[in-house]
């Protein structure tokens, strides 16, 4: 399966009730201890932010090719997978966010879902059905707002780049063979 | 330049040259999964190398049961038993450490299965404990565990270090966790985040094992990714002779250049209190006191050792918990819970009116030793407060003393010891 490096989509931000980026979601907020027993990815879009306050609808609003955009320290707390698989089930494609945890982010990369450092892409004037094109490998952003094309993001590292391009962590290991 | 702590244990871990932010493929001694996500390793494994062997070193892959055990729940129970059938099919029975076992980062610390400067992966984000001990514990995805046990390896973007020195003599009446407490208020939630952490100072210097594994476990509430202490004789007698084996102890060298580098004089720090929502928003307990408290949990990988409990204890002893407090008493290992009964505790706690429980990891799976209610004040001695995470109820996070103290009186109240 060839995938490809430059994804377009429609983003959704999340934001407080007051539109400032919220902080520190963690995995317990995104997808809640008591659904852990889940292991099928199907049953598990309809929890996501399921403890995320003024969030709890996120499910019935996302969309295919969803690019979601965080803050800072997105994904603290435990090491569950399903914090991540949450969102391929519902459709994300790529998650852009200040800052990441740090298992959150090895998590998400093995999955083959891309995860994109951008420090400060919640300062922007960027909105929910924004329409917008990023490119993994060089980091750079189109959209028809244009402070946050000029915004800084690291791209992808090239480990990282293979294994999504791989699929998952156990395609690309098996590449490697 | 010189190197950190960390890099050099990678270093004795990989082919490659070690430097921050470069990827390197690390050499895993000690694979394990727990009851939490256990079972999805095990479909991983089974769904990605159908007919293969699964594990490339079955010597060196662990299963610890200790999130929600016994299972009180269906799912658990279902989830447990898949990875004990894989287990027993593909590991050396010893290496099942099950639900009656405790918590599966403190039963490698006893049980010789980390030493200092060994690298250690497992399906528990408080893993990084074993930097307690000067070993490289981490915490990962069920898919990044499924493939150490099947590779022995993962990739690892080696972090940058930062120094965090720690002097002086807290008050009498303050432990290591208002030590740790008092390093998260400074750092926030996010002061260490990617980031090695070093300890050193007087104050660490004194920390038995107990105090050590306190204080790295938080170092996951400061988004680290561990928090070393280097082993000083104590540490390293005590892991010579529960593990058989010898091992190098690394120091950092004398020409490193830390990222950053911070010094905190915690001389006469008094007992600390994380308020909910979230660890980092730390105060005095001096400035809260008088909230009324409904439920008490001694317990956790944070504080969850003999000597926490001897602490509780020594506040707990001849006297009555509130009437209207439920204190829960949950030793972090089986170890625990028998220097417990051989000591006497278990017999002084249940004089104090105390629900006891088998070891395992308490409240903070949400529901070994049951959850909080809407309206619920529980102080506990575990890491987490996230909203929702135990519970309907307010969530604090303080010291063994300090939960005693708040469970006799039936409000936040500072300890006299």
């Amino acid at each position: 399966m060839k995938k490809s490096t430059s994804l377009s989509g429609k983003a959704i931000v999340i934001k407080d009730t007051q539109g400032k980026g919220i902080d520190d979601i963690d995995t317990d907020m995104i997808f809640h201890n008591k659904h852990l027993h889940i292991t099928d990815i199907n049953e598990m879009g309809q929890h996501t932010f399921g403890n995320l306050p003024g969030w709890e609808e996120f499910p019935s609003i996302v969309t295919e090719n969803t690019i979601l955009i965080v803050g800072k320290n997105f994904g603290a707390g435990s090491s569950r997978q399903q914090a991540v698989d949450c969102f391929k089930a519902l459709g994300v494609i790529v998650i852009i966010g200040e800052s990441f945890g740090a298992i959150y982010k090895r998590n998400a990369i093995n999955s083959g879902m891309p995860l994109i450092l951008a420090p400060d892409i919640m300062t922007t004037t960027l909105n929910s059905g924004d329409q917008m094109t990023i490119d993994l490998t060089t980091g750079g952003i189109t959209s028809e707002k244009e402070d946050v094309q000029s915004k800084q993001v690291t791209p992808l590292s090239k480990v990282q780049l293979d294994i999504y391009k791989a699929g998952n962590l156990f395609e690309y290991g098996k590449s490697l063979e | 330049m010189g190197y950190t702590v960390i890099e050099k244990i990678i270093a004795d871990h990989t082919r490659e040259v070690v430097t921050p932010e470069k990827i390197v493929w690390l050499d895993i001694d000690v694979r394990s999964a727990r009851d939490f996500g256990g079972a999805n390793v095990v479909k991983n494994l089974e769904k990605n190398y159908p007919g293969e062997s699964y594990v490339a070193d079955p010597a060196k892959t662990f299963f610890t049961f200790d999130c929600v055990v016994p299972a009180n729940n269906l799912g658990y129970a279902e989830n447990q038993q898949i990875a004990r059938i894989f287990a027993r099919n593909n590991l050396p029975r010893e290496n099942l450490y099950d639900v009656n076992a405790g918590i599966g980062s403190h039963v490698m610390i006893e049980k010789g299965v980390a030493t200092p400067n060994s690298t250690v992966v497992g399906t528990d984000s408080h893993l990084n404990i074993l930097g307690a001990i000067g070993a490289f514990g981490q915490g990962m995805g069920d898919q990044d565990i499924a493939f150490t046990f099947k590779t022995g390896k993962t990739w690892f973007e080696v972090p940058y270090t930062m120094r965090v020195t720690i002097d002086g003599a807290p008050a009498k009446n303050s432990f290591a966790k208002d030590v740790t407490l008092g390093v998260l208020e400074q750092l926030g939630s996010k002061g260490a985040l990617g980031k090695s952490v070093e300890f050193y100072g007087t104050t660490v210097d004194t920390f038995d094992l107990a105090g050590r594994i306190t204080l790295a476990s938080q170092v996951t509430e400061m988004g680290g990714i561990i928090g070393l202490i280097t082993p000083d004789d104590r540490i390293i007698d005590y892991c010579k002779k529960r593990s058989g084996k010898d091992f190098p102890i690394h120091k950092a060298d004398a020409d490193v250049n830390y990222l950053e580098d911070i010094h905190y004089d915690f001389e006469g720090i008094e007992p600390r209190i994380a308020l909910p929502p979230n660890p980092a928003n730390v105060k005095p307990v001096a400035e809260i006191t008088g909230i009324k408290v409904d439920s008490v949990v001694i317990a956790s990988c944070t504080n969850g050792r003999y000597e926490d409990f001897a602490v509780a204890a020594r506040i707990l002893k001849g006297r009555k918990v509130h009437n209207d407090v439920m204190m829960k008493i949950v030793p972090a290992t089986q170890e625990v819970y028998g220097q417990l009964l051989k000591n006497g505790l278990i017999e002084l706690f249940y004089q104090s009116g105390a629900i006891i429980s088998n070891p395992g990891c308490a409240s903070c799976a949400s529901g070994q030793i049951g959850m909080t209610g809407e309206g619920e004040v529980q102080v506990t001695t575990g890491n987490r407060n996230f909203a929702g995470k135990q519970g309907k109820g307010d969530t604090y996070l303080a010291s063994p003393a300090t939960a005693a103290a708040c469970a006799l009186a039936g409000e936040i109240i500072v300890p006299e010891i």
